[in-house]
């Protein structure tokens, strides 16, 4: 990203945190960017948070360390932000900042358009309910992710949430043809390891051709991580409502963004809400995943599947809660299922996916997707409670009935639930595995499905 | 005298302009060259402090601030119904035409086609002496909404003349002027209205109407009344928005206010797609021609989803003032709260709870206020209501915070979604043991005297077996099922079929999705009779697991999805299958 012209000023009248006031300012713009110079010539980018009376508070993304009072110059670009987007960002790596990390040149720029995106318009919006097989069978199965959706990975510190994104992004075939499809990946202040691995799942599928990459790792700056997903969405929307295409876009981690958010609103010395974080976190997270969506006239789509690591596994922790608020639905990596060993680990008690009920039955996936589905989960949650159940009393206190719902928690997670990394599975399998699961139960016990789908799939085995 | 001053400082939606001594508290006013939006909040000296209704990116000091002299107001008149509106009545479709399929900023547009034509019916005539909210005539707003054109409420009154006779006008035409005092004053279609002032009214009725929402939870165990107000607090994933989308479809109500404060663009979406095909139960008319929409999603300007609130309650106010029955939904007023607090913190005031603002009770209050069934002022005399359902977002799901809490003291019933019900797909998730109902002595008589006699006394049987079953669900706990005596199993057992046969509900389920209140009662009824004959078989040594077998169990619990509202006989039937199944059973004994 390139600056040009501009108006200079080298009174800095304070630098704390990643805060610097500028004074004397006498035209600068809300948001405007900055281009900070130091003493030694280097160059930062910041934004304006807050301007008035003379005075500008700016933001540096890169971090303030080494900067001074006297010396250092802030240029104000007179724009926001912008990132340079053309198709060519296919298959390129981008730093957090939205800047080439490959070693190649910008790519030529078709325009240049604002990170910060403005709101679709709610009654420009297009539905979304087009089925997308992800090949695993419990998110195809119970909370089916649609096209547009945004359906977040909660997660916590150490489980398999990075092997289930990158197996999302490698088996997410769409119907049709798969050259309208691109993944756009953001890592947010997470380890190398983590992006790297990322980077070579999909170059191994090739699909990296077909991808975008925006890596702030855990050792660059932390500001910049307010910045990161924004590009990646902006990168996403382009390559969708301007290409055409479907997108995938998988951002991790969003507590990393969030505490980036925590740093600045504590550095302004803000009423903090909870656990101090800004009392605007929910609005701030609003404006990037409600960046997912279909509109209405075009052809493309930005599905968002961002991953969260909850501290201490609390789902009721402020970002996983306000995020939960925010997507339609959530998919939840339980530690225990985890701790057995169980690929993927996926709590479907606690997972939901509220955009399934348009997304299955006849047409897209079958008849009878959305009654067996509510039969399973009815079935796994009368399985947990009986194990519960039996930690107490013992198997022996157990009804025939309960016993069978042993077994039916049991064939859920060894038959259902595990599933290789590598494995993809049909949305037909997948059926057929739930009404395996349901078999198991005597017919009085399906209260769920009407008795012509029990007659046409139940399987006494 | 309008000011006219220069913006100082921007951060945000909070801006601040000096030069603005003539600016009145809550004027609007436009803001820097693009003219955006704002509306003045505090005045210190000459300087305002404007909360501005779009993004600010990009404003700078110095730019212009102009009054317009006028509070943030609405404009009243048919056109509404059908529309998707933003949090200041600006038309989403509108404003797509001007910036495409993103919300652009700084576009002015009005509230409804004034060129469009309506059949104006007078019922007054030349000479007539009319007053405030008399009504002067009426026009076909949509297939179900017939409009009544009144005198607006702060209106002197006075003789009216040149009253133009029936046919089709736009709105801008006058349709009659009144004389008093040598003061001529032009009557048309439409009148503009302050959001924050509540309409003036007759005098309030008690409420004692129930809100028939054809959800069993909520018109069987916690109801509520016309022109009363609920509230629906719950973590996130437990199903608000459902059960709010479902108040909202089958409610019966004349016209529906949704209002997506801070929520997810797709919801609207839905409700914008889905309700031009359903049909409403009564008329067979579709939804939307009842339906008003204001949407302010979570990601467009935080300061107009605080105005999203008032620009909804008082279009269900001037249905209401027509003798209508209005539905006013808010999802969420968390969020609304929350943009209370991000205002509040920008003008640096002293918080209260959680970085609440210490007004966030007297504001909730007032809201709630404004629900409420009255006699409309002026003639001919008519009633109307307004029903006012906020969902409530409490953060982690703890209804100890400040928003829950003072809710709650302002409202009378109280759905609590409960995020164990959710995990295990009991829909709705409404507790049933933490909800509450204020109305039920209220509205008892309406259910005696339009369903049955014994409504109140069955309710209460049913009530009785989901208490017990709490508690001994506490033993089970400890001891398991099988060391509480066949009595206490039967408990247990008729309490799992009223929570799967009553209290959960499939809002997918074409059959399902709404349930008249026979069918509630009836299916209320069978529960009810069933645990009576189960009673009486143990007594006389059947044994509970051929009760537990009977055929009609199954069928009891199928039956909300399998008989259709106007297939009542069918219940009949099952109550015979009933009947005879017991027969069947009487006299086989325990074998050990």
């Amino acid at each position: 990203m390139t600056v040009e012209g501009g108006v200079q000023y080298s009174k800095i009248a304070e630098i704390k945190g990643p805060l610097v006031v500028v004074d004397d300012v006498e035209s600068a713009a809300f948001d405007e960017l900055v281009e900070i110079e130091t003493t030694e010539g280097e160059k930062r980018l910041g934004k304006v948070l807050e301007v008035g009376n003379g005075k500008a508070i700016v933001q540096v993304f890169e971090g303030t360390t080494g900067l001074s009072i006297s010396g250092t110059k802030a240029k104000f670009v007179g724009k926001v932000m912008e990132m340079p987007v053309s198709k060519e960002v296919l298959g390129r790596v981008f730093d957090g900042l939205g800047r080439p990390k490959d070693g190649l040149p910008d790519p030529i720029a078709d325009k240049f358009v604002d990170i910060n995106g403005e709101p679709m318009n709610p009654e420009q919006r297009e539905y979304p309910k087009d089925f997308i097989q992800t090949g695993v069978s419990v998110i195809d199965g119970l909370m089916t992710l649609v096209r547009g959706q945004k359906l977040p990975i909660f997660s916590g510190s150490g489980m398999s949430h990075n092997l289930l994104a990158a197996q999302i992004a490698r088996q997410a075939s769409v119907v049709g043809k798969q050259d309208d499809f691109a993944v756009v990946f953001a890592a947010i202040g997470v380890q190398y390891s983590e992006a790297e691995y990322f980077r070579r799942s999909l170059e191994e599928s090739g699909a990296l051709k077909r991808s975008v990459l925006f890596l702030n790792t855990a050792d660059d700056p932390a500001i910049e991580r307010i910045i990161t997903p924004r590009v990646a969405l902006t990168v996403a929307e382009y390559l969708a409502f301007e290409l055409g295409m479907h997108v995938l876009v998988v951002i991790t981690d969003m507590t990393n963004y969030a505490e980036a958010l925590r740093e600045i609103s504590a550095a302004r010395e803000e009423v903090p809400g909870r656990k101090g974080y800004p009392g605007y976190l929910y609005t701030d997270l609003s404006t990037l995943y409600e960046r997912a969506g279909k509109l209405n006239g075009k052809k493309g789509s930005v599905t968002q599947v961002p991953i969260l690591s909850m501290p201490s596994d609390d789902i009721t922790h402020p970002i996983p809660d306000l995020t939960g608020y925010i997507t339609e639905g959530q998919i939840v990596v339980g530690r225990d299922l985890f701790r057995q060993g169980v690929y993927p680990p996926i709590n479907i008690l606690m997972s939901l996916s509220r955009l399934m009920k348009d997304g299955i039955g006849e047409g897209s996936t079958r008849e009878d997707h959305s009654e067996v589905s509510n039969q399973v989960y009815d079935a796994y949650s009368r399985a947990q409670e009986v194990r519960a159940l039996a930690g107490i009393v013992g198997k022996a206190g157990l009804t025939e009935i309960d016993l069978k719902y042993m077994d039916v928690g049991d064939t859920f997670e060894k038959e259902f639930l595990t599933q290789a990394t590598d494995e993809n599975r049909t949305i037909e399998e997948t059926l057929a595995l739930m009404w395996k699961i349901v078999s198991k139960l005597p017919k009085n016990e399906i209260t769920k499905i009407k008795d012509k789908y029990v007659e046409k799939y139940y399987k006494e085995e | 005298m309008t000011a006219q001053g220069r913006i100082v400082w921007v951060s945000g939606p909070a801006v601040r302009a000096d030069g603005m001594s003539d600016a009145k508290m809550y004027e609007t006013v436009t803001v820097g060259n693009s003219k955006l939006v704002g509306e003045v909040i505090r005045l210190t000296g000459d300087v305002a402090f404007i909360q501005v209704y779009e993004s600010t990116s990009g404003l700078k000091p110095g730019e212009p601030v102009i009054g317009t002299g006028n509070p943030l107001s609405v404009l009243l008149g048919p056109g509404i119904i059908g529309q998707l509106y933003d949090g200041i009545q600006r038309p989403l479709r509108e404003l797509s035409k001007a910036s495409g399929s993103f919300i652009g900023r700084g576009i002015t547009t009005t509230a409804v086609d004034m060129t469009k034509k309506y059949h104006f019916v007078p019922t007054i005539s030349n000479g007539d002496e009319v007053a405030a909210g008399n009504i002067i005539g009426t026009v076909q707003e949509t297939d179900l909404i017939e409009d009544s054109i009144m005198v607006p409420p702060t209106h002197a009154g006075g003789k009216i003349s040149n009253l133009v006779s029936e046919g089709d006008y736009d709105l801008e035409t006058v349709l009659a002027t009144t004389e008093k005092d040598g003061q001529s004053i032009e009557l048309k279609m439409y009148h503009k209205w302050p959001v924050r002032k509540p309409r003036p009214y007759n005098k309030r009725h008690d409420p004692i109407v129930p809100l028939l929402t054809g959800q069993r939870v909520i018109d069987t165990f916690f109801p509520i009344a016309k022109g009363g107000t609920g509230s629906i607090p719950g973590a996130f994933g437990t199903g608000k928005t459902v059960t709010l989308h479902q108040i909202a479809k089958w409610a019966d109500s004349q016209v529906v206010v949704y209002i997506g404060c801070g929520e997810r663009g797709n919801e609207m979406t839905e409700v914008l797609v889905e309700f031009p095909h359903l049909k409403d139960p009564r008329s067979g008319k579709p939804l939307m021609d009842r339906t008003v929409l204001v949407a302010n999603t979570s990601n467009m300007p935080v300061a107009a989803r605080e105005a999203s609130i008032y620009t909804g309650v008082t279009i269900a106010e001037y249905y209401r003032d027509m003798g209508k029955d209005v539905v006013l939904v808010a999802d969420s007023t968390s969020r609304w709260a929350e943009s209370l607090r991000e205002m509040s913190g920008r003008l640096e005031e002293m918080p209260a709870e959680e970085g609440y603002p210490s007004y966030l009770a007297s504001r909730l209050a007032e809201f709630y206020e404004r629900a409420g069934r009255v006699r409309a002022a002026g003639s001919p005399d008519r009633d109307g209501s307004v029903t006012l359902i906020g969902a409530v977002s409490p953060s982690g799901g703890d209804f100890t915070e400040p928003v829950t809490t003072h809710t709650m003291r302002f409202i009378k019933t109280f759905w609590a979604l409960d995020a164990k019900l959710a995990y295990s797909r009991h829909y709705p998730s409404i507790n049933w043991m933490n909800s509450y109902s204020g109305y039920l002595a209220d509205i008892a008589k309406w259910w005696s005297e339009n369903i049955s006699e014994d409504w109140f006394n069955i309710r209460s049987e049913t009530y009785g077996i989901l208490q017990r079953e709490d508690t001994l669900k506490e033993i089970v706990r400890l001891l398991g099922p099988e060391a509480l005596p066949d009595e206490e199993k039967l408990i247990l057992e008729v309490a799992r079929m009223v929570k799967i046969a009553l209290l959960q509900q499939n809002s997918f389920d074409d059959v399902d999705t709404y349930c008249s209140p026979e069918k509630q009662f009836k299916l209320m009824k069978l529960l009810v009779d069933f645990y009576k004959k189960g009673q009486q078989a143990l007594k006389e040594g059947t044994a509970l697991s051929d009760i537990r077998e009977l055929g009609i169990v199954s069928s009891l619990l199928k039956a909300r999805m399998d008989v259709k509202d106007d297939e009542m006989p069918k219940l009949e039937q099952l109550d015979k299958d009933m009947q005879e199944q017991f027969k069947s059973i009487s006299g086989v004994k325990v074998s050990n």
